[in-house]
């Protein structure tokens, strides 16, 4: 059994749309999340039977039941999808009430994202807000026919108010609720085109500063239900003991002293580890303890210490003639650099990094026959049936996921090898579910950490400073390799996430990236912000380094470089004014970087300090001036930027994965230094939406531009110093100092 | 399937969100799992087991503790409160004050961060920002909601 994320895609491209609304509703289950814990088997129906689509249910008291189709793992997902469909069937947001979708790619897969049930990318809002505002306004000319034949008026005739039908004529209203109670569905139904929707003047809940998240009430009480959470009666527990190398079996088991521990129920050999099952967690824990493991000593990943990788990766990437394949190329660059009067080149790394979700991996599982069914908090539902299927031996279309919320994600909850677990135990028991829960240790130790990557960028100016090439050198291994094999091979052996934000809008005139992979075998993942997080490290310092070299200030710089771009401009020309760009600091100094990744436009601002005699670096504030387009919640895309920018600074400071001979070094909070609330940025953020469109992406926009704007504030701070490996450890700080 | 082995599980009585319970498990299982697995009261978290993050963070006898580290003896006859038990219908100024701020973003944290605050305005109502910093420090929020949480308690400390 590989671990390998093979996405069951269908044959839809990335960006293609196929709007399939207008089938009739059927009777679909669904997970609840913010129900008891102890009845979270049970799932309710959507409520009432107005069901014009397969989205939403009306009840005769008015509740309008909208299905959430992405993973909520913090972003505000299951706000901003069904708002979109609130929005344009004129439902009163106070009567939604909101369920997660079952597994059903066919119905709930996002049409823009390869046609799945698959959060991540900064893809849903994006992908799903064209058809859910359909969904809405086809929704609104559905129940106008059913109220006009109630009330025997031309549809002509009608308007709504939230959840009201309204005949001004004749001063006669009707509720949704005695809509949905007394109506019929008009056969056939109407279809809703990009004319039936509200024009932007319009919106009631689209760019509202006021709508709640609506999942906040249950994450201040306890109630909401994570996959952590998840009984079921009759449920056992699993835990698993796993090679510590990647790629290691267990060749003897001794489990003598394990059986022995009261409760124990089976002990099950697995390719990659040792399950245990048994009647309690801790009696679980306790005899994985007691387990004595032989491992096999054949993998390949023995060979992999961190720290000699990235001293390799880097030489090949200063070696040019070690060539890779192309991942852009706009125009002749290393003629340009070649003819160049003054060249920059400069090498920018980073360490793994691990995601480190508050919630460990987890994940409960029931297998009886030839049926599965899943409570997880996973990103990729359609992927876990495929993987589920695999393991029990059976079919997709026999697996159901109940997604639940998720304790964060970061492209970790993308992954499968902890349904692999669950799936694997309970088929061991069959017809009881089977709870795995992953120690910290566990979590942090068989992590599929962010690429370690070098990247070598050459820069040509002529001799008034303009830039007139810019080559971009990566070197790392793949993410797609493993996860979307397929994809990976139809883009020539390009990974386009691993050199993802590698391509920006400032104008030069020859442009060329490449993409040089190191196949070292060791699984790596998505993590927050993915290529995007260190491509930006490094576009961004080289900015400020060719402003230096040119004796301009680099806001400036970057205004110029922009001067076709008013979005991007309005953004840097904002956070400029935010923190006072021009103001001198005492001790201290700003640094500034920008980012077009996502489809969003967002500048940085990070003022800093630094002790020189320990070299540690201190975040006072940030300022963020950020424009998505649409902005479907600005209050959510608020705290999404302090998550990005807080994360972002915590990754740039401390995060660090390494590895010696394939072991992970690390192992809890401890030895992973995450930021804690003492070390963190006041923050100040500005939304400024595009209302015409188009809408960006948002959750890992906040992200890339606050390690280059940190850099760039210690380059400021100390005449020149640039930071260029990630983290930015105490040590590594003084020695660039001291250089 | 392997035979069961008999154990014999002590009993241990405690007090939890005012309900009595004397509980059948190994007096050596952390209280976290007795909260979560044995009590079903999901509300308090599991994040790292060592007490190095504050998921799990309840009051024992009033004192914010970290559960994951915390024995079930270690409370026998003590009385214990989840965030369940903060408030019967989620009234807490705290709560109200997340709510108002709108701190959470995957609220695995916020139950330990809300107890944990919880237990320094019942010592002082009104803290300064760095005292409200240096308590909260040995609770880590993975989405970086610091700004929104030390807001929200300053929001509870006014309005309580």
């Amino acid at each position: 059994m590989t671990e390998t994320l093979q996405l069951h895609t269908r044959t839809l491209s990335r960006r293609s749309f196929l709007i399939t609304v207008g089938a009739t509703g059927i009777a679909v289950a669904f997970g609840g999340l913010l129900q008891d814990a102890s009845s979270a088997s049970v799932a309710p129906a959507l409520e009432g039977n107005y069901r014009p689509n397969a989205w939403l249910a009306i009840a005769a008291d008015g509740t309008v039941t909208i299905v959430s189709p992405a993973s909520e793992m913090g972003q505000g997902i299951m706000t901003t999808l069904p708002l979109l469909i609130a929005e344009d069937m004129d439902a009163d947001w106070h009567k939604v009430r909101v369920v997660q979708a079952p597994s059903d790619a066919e119905k709930y897969g996002n049409p823009g994202f390869y046609g799945v049930q698959l959060t991540g990318g900064s893809e849903s809002t994006r992908g799903y807000y064209k058809m859910l505002r359909l969904v809405g306004a086809q929704t609104r000319k559905i129940i106008l026919a059913s109220a006009a034949d109630m009330l025997n008026v031309p549809v002509s005739e009608l308007t709504t108010e939230p959840n009201r039908v309204v005949h001004a004529r004749s001063g006669r209203s009707l509720e949704y609720g005695e809509v949905a109670a007394a109506g019929a569905l008009p056969d056939p139904l109407p279809q809703a085109t990009d004319a039936d929707l509200k024009p932007s003047d319009q919106w009631r809940y689209i760019g509202n500063l006021t709508v709640p998240r609506i999942d906040i009430p249950s994450k201040v009480d306890g109630t909401a239900i994570f996959g952590i959470d998840v009984q079921l009666p009759d449920m056992l527990y699993g835990a698993v003991l796993r090679a510590p190398v990647q790629g290691e079996q267990p060749a003897i088991i001794d489990d003598a002293e394990a059986r022995t521990v009261p409760g124990i129920t089976h002990i099950v050999p697995l390719p990659y580890g040792v399950g245990i099952i048994g009647e309690t967690v801790e009696a679980t824990k306790r005899a994985k303890g007691l387990l004595k493991i032989v491992w096999t000593t054949s993998s390949r990943i023995r060979n992999y210490t961190s720290d000699r990788l990235l001293e390799e990766y880097r030489r090949i990437g200063r070696d040019l003639a070690q060539s890779g394949v192309s991942a852009a190329t706009e125009g002749d660059a290393q003629t340009a650099i070649s003819k160049a009067a003054t060249v920059i080149a400069v090498d920018y790394m980073s360490d793994h990094v691990h995601h480190a979700t508050m919630e460990p991996m987890n994940a409960t599982a029931l297998v009886a026959g030839d049926t599965v069914e899943i409570w997880a908090p996973t990103q990729g539902p359609t992927g876990t049936q495929g993987f589920a299927a695999e393991v029990a031996g059976t079919t997709p279309d026999k697996v159901k996921v109940n997604t639940t919320l998720l304790g964060g994600g970061f492209g970790r909850k993308a992954e499968a090898d902890f349904i692999i677990d669950a799936v694997s135990l309970a088929k061991a028991v069959q017809g009881r579910p089977v709870k795995v829960i992953w120690s910290r240790e566990d979590d942090v130790q068989h992590g599929k950490y962010r690429p370690l990557e070098a990247q070598h960028v050459q820069v040509g100016l002529d001799g008034d400073g303009n830039i007139i090439g810019w080559r971009h050198r990566i070197v790392a291994d793949s993410i797609f390799a493993r996860t979307m094999p397929q994809l990976f091979e139809s883009e020539g052996g390009h990974d386009s996430v691993v050199t993802e934000g590698a391509h920006f809008n400032y104008a030069v005139p020859a442009h060329q990236i490449e993409y040089i992979r190191r196949d070292n075998g060791l699984d790596i993942g998505f993590w927050f912000g993915v290529g995007v997080g260190y491509t930006r490290f490094g576009i961004e310092c080289v900015i400020d380094e060719i402003a230096t070299a040119k004796g301009v200030d680099p806001v400036a710089l970057r205004l110029e470089l922009l001067k076709d771009q008013p979005r991007a401009r309005k953004v840097i020309e904002t956070v400029a004014q935010m923190a006072e760009w021009d103001r001198q600091r005492d001790g201290w100094a700003l640094g500034v970087a920008y980012s077009d990744a996502f489809g969003s436009h967002c500048a940085e601002i990070a003022e800093v300090s630094l002790d020189r005699e320990t070299g540690e670096i201190r975040v006072h504030t940030v300022w963020c001036a950020v424009d998505p387009g649409i902005a479907v919640q600005p209050r959510n895309i608020e705290a999404l930027m302090i998550t990005g920018i807080t994360g972002g600074a915590s990754h740039a400071l401390f995060e660090q994965i390494n590895i010696v001979d394939g072991e992970v070094q690390e192992t809890n909070f401890d030895t992973y230094r995450v930021i804690r609330m003492s070390e963190a940025p006041d923050i100040k953020v500005t939304v400024i939406p595009t209302p015409e469109g188009p809408i960006g992406g948002i959750g890992q926009v906040g992200l890339p531009p606050i390690g280059p704007a940190i850099a760039n504030a210690v380059a400021r701070l100390t005449g020149g110093v640039r930071l260029r490996h990630y983290p930015f450890l105490p040590e590594r700080v003084l020695a660039a100092l001291n250089a | 399937m392997i035979a069961p082995v008999k154990g014999t599980i002590a009993m241990t009585a405690f007090t939890i969100n005012g309900r009595a319970v004397d509980l059948a498990a190994e007096p050596d299982t952390p209280l976290l799992w007795v909260i979560r697995e044995h009590l079903k009261l999901t509300g308090t978290k599991f994040g790292c087991g060592i007490a190095q993050c504050g998921a799990c963070t309840v009051h024992v006898d009033g004192e914010p503790t970290r559960s994951c580290i915390t024995l079930l003896q270690d409370v026998a006859g003590m009385e214990v409160t989840t965030i369940e038990g903060l408030s019967p219908d989620a009234s807490h100024p705290l709560q109200q004050a997340w709510i108002a701020e709108q701190v959470p973003q995957c609220g695995y944290c916020q139950s330990g961060q809300i107890m944990q605050a919880a237990a320094l305005l019942k010592s002082n109502p009104n803290p300064t920002r760095d005292q409200i910093v240096e308590h909260m420090d040995g609770n880590i929020c993975r989405c970086g909601t610091y700004v929104r949480i030390i807001s929200a308690i300053q929001r509870a400390a006014r309005e309580a």
